[in-house]
């Protein structure tokens, strides 16, 4: 992953801090912004790659902000950090030009993870096509079918969205809220590890038998399909 | 001051109001009546000027000017309000009562209402109504009647007219006093009991003062008002004081965890543990926060407006869907039927989060003995009108005494506390069958117990094609 110039607009200093010094410890250049208006003005005239921004803010709230940069016809990928989380609250946010929503409270790594989703789908991907491949693996996306190397991998149509949502996305870290997101339209806390038992019994059909994983998991963060192709 | 208010008062202002009205009909209606009077008062003098005419004109048919003459020369000199007058050539009075008129008015004969002075007064001031004819050899004839009676009747008429509206005025002035010193006491009775309930004395009710009319019905229904208030303030007191206990007593753990490793500045292993023991509660209190803040969400029925026509058995089969893996990893079986295709008006998330939290408790309790695999069937199918989702195991059970008390927040049953739950997830389940207009009914089947939620189902414009396959 290329570095990313990232803009954090948060009215909480200490959580603003926080992510700058984050997200430079891997890598990515980060500026802050501390209330709506400052933000604004360095989004519209910066040249980031992924906004993140706090619903709540004094001076300009953040879905204003939001509604403004897009009526300016600044297309640049935003995240919203709320601490309301409620399915209303997320379409709300979705609406008003959000491209992701991560609610209050959230680990760094699901943020960074989201955000370099966000990043790599403003880049022109070839993901439209039929096909999607990573290392050995081809998922077949018009007759749903999966091989590796040329063997081929019998899925259940819900395992068949798994490896589609982690195969457009190989090389990048998938967390399991954002599978359980976009694999089964949920965005509660199963409260359970149920995404990995569904990962493994994945693995097990991807790498059973073979001496390099496709599938990785990636500690404290979620899981990733190897490309290869890097 | 208090008079200032009485003016400004809506009351006060209304019968001004009516006061003008009123006032305007009386003048419509005087002037209306006097009018028509004035009309029929002329006519008649019209009618005797025209009968004097009438005779006065035989008299000259028969003894020509000179009979004239010594006629008008009789009746001039009778008492009464006739009016004669005869000229030469010349404009001489010859003959008749009149003094004087405005200058060649005799000279375009027809009828004419004109003003004339009598014989020993100064002015002209009397107003007469009169016929003018010229007779052969430039001799000129008019005849009229004084006019005195009606402009008698006119100064009547304007003085009632006065009279009347003073009356009015003082009526409407008196009345509007009294009316709206009336509503204000009754207003100012509320505006006091409101100000005191405002400074804090929330069980202070309006009054009423038992007459039934429209302030007694204001008064009625913002004492509803407020009993509401008062019961959501109470509810509001509950939960908060929940939230303290429930909030407090992990948090003062996590102080101490907290507390306990910087004591023990040993190894770097302890503070590590410490450290993820740290992250594991608050990121329980976290949940638990959550999920109050959710079920006050769903309560409130803030979130009414996500509830869209959707699909429930596919949200039932994407949230078994979701767990069955968990739980045939732990040797347990999780069996799915579903109609397909039933609609509800819902919101899938908040369905599929009930769902979820029915499946867990089944997993987590519904087990005999207690640890064993987990046997749960989760059914959605259609009852009549209702959708009815059922989650069912083939654990103990819940004793009868505690089926409905299990449903309320932060209830945890004696035999779950060993193993993890914050005990919203019933109360969430139930929160959200409310807002679908659904209840949650908990069952014992023995053995096992049957957690159902029932909803309404979805009604279309056309029946569903099939709705058992």
């Amino acid at each position: 992953m290329p570095a990313m110039r990232l803009l954090v607009i948060e009215d909480d200093r200490e959580t603003a801090a926080f992510l700058v010094k984050s997200f430079r410890e891997v890598g990515h250049v980060a500026d802050s912004a501390f209330n709506g208006l400052d933000g604004y003005a360095l989004a519209r005239d910066g040249d980031y790659d992924v906004l993140i921004i706090d619903r709540m803010l004094p001076k300009l709230d953040g879905l204003s902000l939001i509604g403004g940069l897009r009526e300016q016809k600044i297309e640049t990928p935003i995240l919203i950090l709320s601490a309301l989380g409620q399915v209303d609250d997320r379409v709300k946010g979705l609406r008003a030009g959000g491209d992701d929503y991560l609610a209050k409270p959230y680990s760094f790594s699901e943020l960074l993870a989201r955000v370099e989703v966000l990043m790599r789908r403003r880049q022109p991907a070839g993901g439209d096509s039929t096909a999607l491949r990573a290392g050995p693996l081809v998922l077949d996306r018009m007759s749903r079918t999966l091989s590796r190397s040329g063997r081929e991998i019998a899925l259940q149509p819900r395992e068949f969205r798994l490896i589609e949502y982690l195969m457009k996305h190989a090389g990048q870290v998938v967390t399991r809220t954002m599978l359980l997101e976009h694999v089964w339209d949920y965005h509660f806390d199963p409260q359970t590890n149920v995404i990995d038992v569904h990962i493994s019994r994945l693995r097990a059909k991807i790498d059973k038998g073979e001496d390099e994983p496709c599938l990785q998991t990636v500690r404290g963060a979620g899981y990733m399909i190897r490309d290869g192709a890097r | 001051m208090a008079r200032a208010r009485l003016i400004a008062s809506t009351s006060f202002r209304m019968v001004l109001l009516y006061v003008v009205v009123f006032a305007v009909g009386a003048a419509v209606v005087l002037i209306t009546v006097g009018w028509e009077v004035e009309k029929i008062i002329d006519q008649q003098i019209a009618a005797t000027v025209n009968a004097e005419i009438k005779g006065l004109s035989e008299q000259y048919a028969q003894g020509g000017l000179q009979g004239l003459y010594s006629t008008l020369e009789k009746r001039a000199h009778q008492p009464g309000s006739s009016l004669y007058l005869l000229t030469d050539p010349a404009g001489q009075v010859l003959a008749g009562n009149i003094a004087a008129l405005p200058p060649r008015l005799l000279d375009t004969p027809g009828a004419v209402e004109t003003r004339y002075r009598r014989p020993g007064e100064i002015t002209a001031h009397n107003v007469a109504l009169a016929r003018i004819f010229s007779l052969p050899g430039g001799f000129h004839l008019l005849v009229g009647r004084d006019m005195a009676d009606r402009e008698a009747l006119r100064a009547i008429f304007a003085r009632s007219f006065l009279v009347s509206l003073a009356a009015l005025g003082t009526l409407g002035l008196v009345g509007g006093m009294i009316l709206a010193r009336r509503v204000l006491r009754r207003i100012d009775a509320m505006s006091a009991s409101a100000a005191e309930i405002m400074a804090g004395n929330l069980d202070q009710r309006l009054p009423q003062a038992g007459s039934h009319d429209e302030f007694d019905r204001l008064a009625q229904n913002l004492n509803a008002m407020l009993d509401r208030i008062n019961r959501l303030m109470a509810e509001m007191r509950e939960v908060t004081d929940n939230i303290a206990h429930d909030l407090k007593t992990p948090l003062t753990r996590l102080r101490n965890r907290a507390e306990q490793a910087l004591a023990h500045p040993a190894a770097g292993d302890s503070h590590e543990a410490a450290l993820e023991q740290v992250i594991v509660e608050s990121d329980r209190l976290l949940s638990v926060f959550n999920a109050l803040l959710q079920i006050a969400r769903v309560e409130s029925g803030t979130g009414a407006d996500v509830l869209v026509p959707c699909d429930a058995s596919e949200a039932v089969e994407a949230c078994a869907e979701l767990y069955q893996p968990m739980i045939e990893e732990t040797g347990g079986t999780l069996d799915v039927e579903t109609a397909p295709g039933l609609q509800v008006k819902g919101s899938r998330e908040l369905l599929g989060q009930a769902i979820s939290n029915l499946i867990i408790n089944a997993s987590n309790y519904g087990a005999a003995p207690q640890g064993a695999p987990p046997h749960i069937r989760v059914v959605c199918a259609r009852q009549d009108k209702d959708i009815v989702i059922r989650v069912s195991d083939e654990g103990p059970g819940i004793a009868p005494a505690d089926l409905e008390r299990v449903k309320q927040r932060y209830v945890r049953l004696e035999t779950s506390r060993s193993t993890p739950g914050s005990g919203m997830g019933l109360a969430l389940v139930e929160a959200v069958a409310r807002l679908h207009g659904g209840s949650l009914e908990l069952a014992n089947t023995c053995p096992g117990l049957a957690a159902t939620l029932r909803l309404p189902a979805l009604v279309m414009a056309e029946p569903a094609p099939q709705a058992t396959p």
